[in-house]
């Protein structure tokens, strides 16, 4: 019997996060609220840490544990990203949670698991690690919507997120099943031979193409439902607008990057070359998503439910990049980092606002904001335009590089759909700044700023102006990781 | 011969198992539709006994109907749950429903009878063949990776768990048995110094 114990240093982040998890969890108990400061901070350095580890050894392409794992560069750049997000995603909540009683160590362990199930995703090069990976991140996301008990409206969202996660996930172990039926494996690589021209001449054997099809629906369906597509949204604006506000930041912010890893494993690296069968069922749901997402935002009243409907729009945004594979596969990535990136900022502002008693989510609340604080406004400011598409901000050039891409692709139609799209979007993202610098304050209460959050939340918006006015860089990093990992 | 009497103890289990399945969802009670469910446990780990697949079917009989029907079961009897509200909407969604599963049906069917499934026959072993064995031997070596995430979900899930029920009453009476141990006797009683008698009243003195 053979077990390579080498295979163990290719998962050395993973184990790192594992380790520090558990030790979170741990050292908690012995910690009173006045020092639970502790448990934050270790926090913050387990994700430093694991940050140094993938760095280290960045550049490496090797298959481990019998190829059901993989380092790559797509997945290392990926959970660099994912480390960022939830580092700062832990600094924008740490006075929300400790107002709301959720200032406690399952907070972060949970935290901490998810980041991990997010890695594992972000490197599964199996159906079976694939799916355990996202079972882990989805365990830790229902359970941190509903952490906070006392809230009624929470605890709905979590049984929704819960039931209808539950469901999705039965219809991608469903289509899973059919596509091990038809290849006969579950290894994403092998898959992608079995269904590769040139093999099957030499093999001789045939997939079903009739199962594999089946397959691919529920797969694709599963995999809508993580990203929350339509017609697979409806979770979204109930479980934004429900959870507590540090836990809807965390739920749209870094575990975007696994469902979109996940995607990309599943069908560019294995079903690639089905795509184009794939490909027509995300243009419905990415044509779907825009209209959708669009169109609702603009009747929220409420500013998390229309954040939701403009997650909706970006992942369809975000999916344009699949028409084009595997080129556009490296826009969609930039896409979703800005996506990320907005995200985190725009909730970081609204907890803010926010104070002991007081939820700073309905538009009005941001009445008159650049009277009380200029800087705030500004960069929610920053953060709107960059959400609307306009230069020059990240998200002009992210929704320019999936567009390109779309178009290279020759779907003209579908790319003068989305910017027509784009524009009935700005009115919703313009009104909130129209709110903001129009309006007067309905409400004086000072807010308070710590330095550190300011401080972060400074970078946040700097990065979506300085990486819209040189988005290079990143879109560099993207093309290179994702031509160094494709097949 | 074997075959066909296969066959049979196939279709007879199959038919067992549609209408159990059909009846979790269309009996009346709760408690008679979690017990429909433990028969369709039942015949499914049949259909995977004559598949040789033994250790998953003892697993599903000791893991779902020992284990989560039982607590099921226990939950059911204990909820006091209108039964009248449960079904008021069950006619409303059956023409979506019908349609959806419907297609579904239609979908399994074609695929079913596509010439695929037709010449898959399991290989065969003999009598003295474990898969127990079989399986470990995967779980522990190939699959040790995902054998390792499921055990960081089971933490996942009971951290949640307690995360989410435990809670601290202020008027909570919980016993620390450290204390109990670390009790003094000092801290329990009182040496109280008294005379042995109370002197004697003194007669004829009444107020």
């Amino acid at each position: 019997m053979n077990f390579p114990v080498f295979d163990l240093f290719a998962a050395l982040p993973e184990i790192f996060v594992l380790s520090m998890g558990i030790v979170v969890l741990l050292f908690d108990l012995m910690l009173s609220d006045r020092t639970r400061y502790i448990s934050y901070m270790l926090t913050l350095l387990t994700l430093v840490g694991a940050g140094y580890l993938t760095l280290a050894t960045y550049g490496t392409t090797e298959s481990a544990f019998h190829g059901l794992f993989v380092r790559d560069p797509f997945g290392d750049v990926l959970k660099l990203m994912i480390y960022l997000g939830a580092f700062v995603a832990m600094v924008y909540s740490r006075s929300y949670i400790a107002l709301r009683g959720m200032y406690r160590g399952e907070f972060f362990a949970l935290t901490l698991f998810a980041v991990l199930g997010t890695m594992i995703m972000v490197s599964g090069h199996n159906f079976i690690t694939l799916y355990m990976g996202l079972e882990l991140l989805s365990l830790c996301l229902y359970s941190l919507v509903a952490l906070d008990r006392e809230n009624p409206r929470a605890t709905e969202a979590a049984m929704k997120y819960f039931v209808l996660g539950a469901l999705a996930s039965g219809m991608l172990l469903y289509g899973m099943s059919m596509i091990y039926g038809a290849t006969g494996t579950l290894d994403i690589a092998y898959i992608n031979q079995s269904l590769d021209t040139q093999n099957i001449a030499t093999l001789g054997t045939t997939p079903d193409k009739a199962m594999l099809i089946l397959g691919l629906v529920f797969v694709v369906a599963g995999i809508a439902f993580k990203l929350g597509a339509v017609p697979f949204q409806m979770w979204i604006p109930d479980v934004y607008h429900g959870a507590p506000t540090a836990v809807t930041m965390l739920v749209g912010s870094f575990p975007k990057f696994a469902a979109f890893a996940f995607a990309v494993r599943l069908l560019v690296q294995g079903l690639h070359e089905m795509a184009a069968d794939w490909q027509g069922m995300l243009m419905i749901m990415a044509v779907l998503s825009i209209i959708v997402g669009n169109v609702a935002a603009i009747a929220q009243t409420n500013i998390k439910r229309m954040l939701a409907y403009s997650t909706i729009s970006h992942i369809g945004f975000m999916l344009y990049g699949f028409f084009a594979t595997p080129e556009g596969i490296a826009n969609a990535m930039f896409y979703i980092t800005a996506y990320v990136i907005m995200t985190l900022g725009a909730f970081g502002i609204i907890m803010l606002l926010s104070r002991k008693g007081f939820e700073a989510d309905n538009l009005d609340d941001f009445k008159g904001l650049s009277k009380r604080s200029p800087r705030l406004a500004f960069v929610m400011l920053l953060l709107m335009f960059s959400m609307a598409g306009v230069p020059p901000t990240i998200g002009f050039d992210a929704k320019f590089a999936v567009l390109q891409a779309a178009l290279q692709a020759g779907h003209v139609g579908l790319v003068i759909f989305a910017v027509l799209m784009a524009t009935v979007g700005a009115f919703y993202y313009l009104r909130v700044v129209k709110l903001m610098y129009f309006d007067e304050p309905q409400d004086d209460t000072p807010i308070v700023v710590q330095s550190d959050v300011a401080l972060v939340l400074g970078i946040n918006g700097f990065a979506v102006l300085a990486l819209g006015i040189l988005p290079q860089g990143l879109l560099h990093l993207c093309v290179t990781a994702v031509t160094n990992s494709m097949p | 011969m074997a075959m066909i009497f296969q066959d049979v103890v196939f279709y007879v289990l199959a038919a067992i198992l549609v209408f159990a399945g059909l009846r979790v969802i269309t009996a009346r009670n709760p408690v008679h539709a979690a017990l429909f469910l433990v028969l369709a446990f039942f015949t499914a780990a049949g259909i995977w006994l004559l598949l040789e697949a033994e250790f998953l079917a003892i697993a599903l009989v000791m893991v779902y109907v020992g284990a989560v029907m039982v607590l099921f079961l226990f939950v059911v009897m204990m909820l006091d749950i209108n039964l009248e509200q449960l079904r008021k909407n069950f006619w409303d969604a059956i023409i979506p429903a019908l349609i959806v599963g419907g297609l579904i049906f239609a979908e399994m069917v074609m695929i079913l009878v596509s010439k695929k499934f037709g010449g898959l026959v399991p290989a065969t072993h003999d009598a003295n063949y474990s898969n127990t064995a079989a399986l470990g031997n995967l779980l522990y070596t190939d699959y040790v990776l995902p054998f390792e995430i499921a055990a960081v979900v089971l933490l996942v899930a009971i951290v949640a768990a307690i995360a989410l029920t435990l809670r601290r009453r202020a008027n909570a009476k919980r016993i620390d048995p450290a204390d109990q141990i670390h009790v003094k006797r000092a801290d329990r009683i009182r040496m109280v110094n008294m005379p042995v008698e109370k002197d004697a009243p003194v007669e004829g003195e009444k107020t």
